[in-house]
């Protein structure tokens, strides 16, 4: 099905990983070239194939492991199509004091990268995985002064089964080195677009990614204390004609909100903080796992589906979906 | 991806705008794409981006090309209002302790005590010409905040000035100093309270208004073109200096020493002396209480990246870092909070690299013994960020040659209470005794 051979390790995976049939669905043939670039064939892109696709995110390990597989469980249960894993780094700067704070609990319970992989590998779920963190802690994995890169972190990724990456501080211009370990391996570079971000960068932002588009509902850091903004319409229509899902993230936080987005033209919907908050209210008052667990699911089944009703209200889209 | 693209690493090939426009083509060789060597570039969320390339846009117009006359206007306001040129003096003591002629480039003198002046005016007044609404900065020692608060409100722009909690305790008459000349202050309660995450707060508050605000970074460091506009306002230093020594004492020096944290002070006062391969460049670290990391802390007991730390990204770009073998960034400490930070400018990174500059470093009590030598010898009390130069200069004064320029980057006043307490912890052979310095307050 025109997966890069080097994916076939992927085995451990293999059942989140069959949606590859679905891969020709706009009915077009993808040249060569393309074949990566815009995510044909990913089992992210597939994601959102169907109906609209709602993508939680948790910081791994907050407050703990074991209770934070149990919580990235809970959000398949509540029905997540995707879901971006945050590994913590010490210099979160694209993240509000939420996720910075899940972040501090999540170190100090002695996260690592090695972990984050053990984790990963630990996980019980059949939906395909995101690794979101900062570029230094892909640079550094198991290289060496002399060989020094974000290759080493991208294989280990590939063998545990990962399908992506978003990387907030890595702006299209410094990513060559990341997207060619990603070809090499079979994985998705999705990147951010911001509401600031120019038309002539959006075209280089769509060259380089694969997998879906981020696209930020509102300029800032993560959280949920501020709403998605008008921007968001705007900027879903400017990426109206490039053939690649587009996911909005910042600020939504229930199924309202989800269902406007989607109303308004997002393929899928990005829930960090506001899920973040229900981890860090249980940490507080010491709640039993399986009940911030319910909590989640609760939340995470709310926000799909909100973007299950945005979609039935949606303008059907020219490609069909 | 594109091949270009995929190979910028490698050959060091502009990063973008593979063609130029005419107007812009001839500076936008000066400037490169901001990667020095390996190091540099532009590790920013991609809502900073526009911003970045307005800068970007802005410095090669403005300070580059002078347009609408702003490099005449930052030059006459660093003079009537900064008080520059600052004099090369000769150390008459020291010159003769050593047995060597040392002359002191004496920053101290600059408004506000500290070569930070040089920076903060040139980058609030790009702001201004930029059409920018307001002003954020971020501050350790409280150094750059005074000078930004001082630059904003001499040129009538609005400033809020990030702070960590614990800086903010350490250094209370710099706190009182920027509420007085009308900035705000914000507390920064994250990870340890320190420079590094009040560069991180700045960062976000940045991402959130970048539309209207311009972010007046207070070293060499973060994403281009910060590095490389930071060091062409600073590099006043090295550019008075050089015409000074030649002037004064018709030679170029055998070396110049400057203190390195993030590096500001340093490349302003190497710059001009780059090209002169006879000229020794000596930027001197903070060593602290030991060189190692302890990884299990996350703390490194020194702020010696240049010489100890490997290579990363933080806060925008590429360079040396002090981090664990995660990539985890571990917080730094030395007796000079102003040289506390786990990163250091891409410029000086990569001139260590092709051994141009000389990484050296010297601990805290070599530090403290430097701040009361030269008070005592020479009636300059000195911030503890410089006095790392002259512990570095009392211990290596016979491999530097017979004529030495020394960079006085700040004055210790703001020091006093810490200087204090750290002499009367340890037992540092030239200061005065501990009763008699506090004897009388």
């Amino acid at each position: 099905m025109g997966r890069h051979p080097s994916q076939s390790h992927d085995s451990e995976r293999d059942a989140s990983q069959s949606h590859d049939s679905e891969r020709d669905a706009s009915g077009e043939e993808p040249s060569e070239t393309r074949l990566l670039a815009d995510g044909s064939g990913s089992d992210l892109r597939a994601a959102f194939d169907g109906e609209p696709a709602f993508v939680p995110y948790l910081a791994v390990g907050d407050p703990d492991y074991e209770s934070s597989l149990a919580y990235v469980e809970a959000l398949e249960r509540g029905g997540a199509d995707a879901i971006e894993l945050g590994l913590p780094f010490s210099e979160p700067i694209a993240e509000g004091s939420t996720i910075q704070e899940a972040v501090v609990r999540s170190l100090d319970a002695g996260m690592t990268p090695e972990r984050f992989f053990e984790f990963v590998a630990d996980l019980d779920v059949d939906v395909p995985l995101v690794c979101m963190t900062y570029y230094n802690l892909l640079y550094q994995y198991g290289g060496d002064e002399a060989e020094s890169g974000p290759r080493p972190f991208v294989e280990r990724a590939a063998a545990v089964g990962l399908s992506g990456f978003v990387v907030p501080d890595l702006p299209a211009e410094e990513a060559g080195p990341l997207r060619e370990a990603c070809d090499e391996f079979g994985l998705d570079l999705v990147s951010i677009v911001a509401p600031t971000t120019e038309d002539e960068r959006l075209e280089k932002l769509v060259d380089i990614s694969s997998g879906y588009l981020y696209v930020q509902a509102r300029l800032g850091v993560t959280g949920a204390d501020v709403a998605p903004s008008d921007q968001t319409a705007e900027s879903l229509e400017r990426l109206g004609e490039y053939d690649i899902p587009k996911a909005v993230g910042f600020g939504i936080s229930d199924g309202e909100q989800a269902a406007e987005i989607v109303s308004a033209g997002a393929d899928g919907i990005i829930v960090g903080s506001a899920l973040v908050e229900i981890v860090a209210e249980g940490y507080e008052h010491d709640r039993p796992t399986d009940d911030v667990a319910a909590n989640l699911e609760a939340l995470a089944s709310e926000l799909k589906a909100g973007a299950r009703r945005g979609g039935e209200q949606a303008v059907p889209r020219p490609d069909g979906s | 991806m594109s091949d270009a693209e995929g190979t910028t690493h490698d050959t060091g090939a502009p990063t973008r705008d593979p063609e130029p426009t005419p107007e812009t083509g001839a500076t936008r060789e000066r400037v490169g794409d901001g990667k020095f060597g390996d190091y540099g570039g532009q590790y920013v969320p991609e809502a900073l981006m526009p911003a970045i390339r307005e800068l970007e846009d802005a410095y090669e117009r403005y300070v580059l090309g002078n347009e609408d006359g702003f490099r005449d206007e930052f030059r006459r306001r660093i003079r009537e209002f900064g008080g520059r040129p600052t004099p090369l003096q000769r150390a008459d003591e020291l010159s003769q302790r050593y047995d060597t002629d040392v002359y002191l480039k004496r920053e101290d003198l600059l408004h506000g005590g500290a070569h930070k002046l040089n920076n903060a005016l040139g980058q609030v007044l790009l702001a201004k010409y930029m059409g920018k609404e307001r002003i954020v900065a971020e501050t350790g020692a409280g150094q750059h905040g005074t000078a930004t608060a001082m630059a904003a409100a001499h040129l009538g722009m609005p400033c809020e000035i990030y702070m960590g909690e614990r800086d903010i305790v350490r250094q209370r008459p710099n706190v009182f100093r920027m509420k007085i000349n009308g900035a705000e202050i914000n507390e920064v309660t994250t990870g340890r309270g320190t420079l590094k995450e009040a560069i991180s707060e700045t960062m976000r508050d940045w991402a959130t208004t970048v539309e209207n605000t311009h972010y007046v970074i207070g070293s060499i460091v973060g994403p281009h073109p910060f590095p490389t506009m930071v060091r062409d306002f600073q590099a006043l230093i090295s550019e008075e200096a050089r015409e000074q020594v030649l002037d004064q004492v018709g030679r170029l020096p055998d070396a110049v020493l400057a203190c390195a944290g993030g590096g500001s002070n340093t490349m302003g006062a190497f710059h001009h002396f780059v090209d002169d391969d006879g000229v020794g460049l000596y930027a001197v670290e903070a060593g602290g209480s030991s060189l190692a990391v302890d990884e299990e802390e996350g703390v490194a007991p020194n702020s010696a990246s240049l010489s100890t730390g490997t290579e990363g990204v933080l806060h925008g770009a590429r360079t040396k870092l002090l981090q664990d073998g995660d990539g985890q960034i571990v917080e730094s400490h030395s007796v000079s909070s102003g040289l506390d930070y786990a990163g250091v400018g891409p410029e000086l990174a990569h001139l260590v690299d092709e051994e141009r500059v000389q990484p050296v470093n010297v601990d805290d009590d070599a530090a403290l013994e430097g701040f009361h030598r030269l008070s005592q010898r020479e009636g300059i009390i000195p911030a503890l960020e410089t006095a790392h130069a002259f512990g570095y200069l009392e211990e290596h004064a016979d491999e530097l040659g017979d004529l030495v320029v020394v960079n006085v980057s700040g004055r210790g006043d703001k020091d006093l209470e810490a200087a204090l307490e750290e002499t009367e912890q340890r037992d540092i052979d030239n200061a005065p005794p501990m009763d008699e310095l506090t004897g009388g307050l």
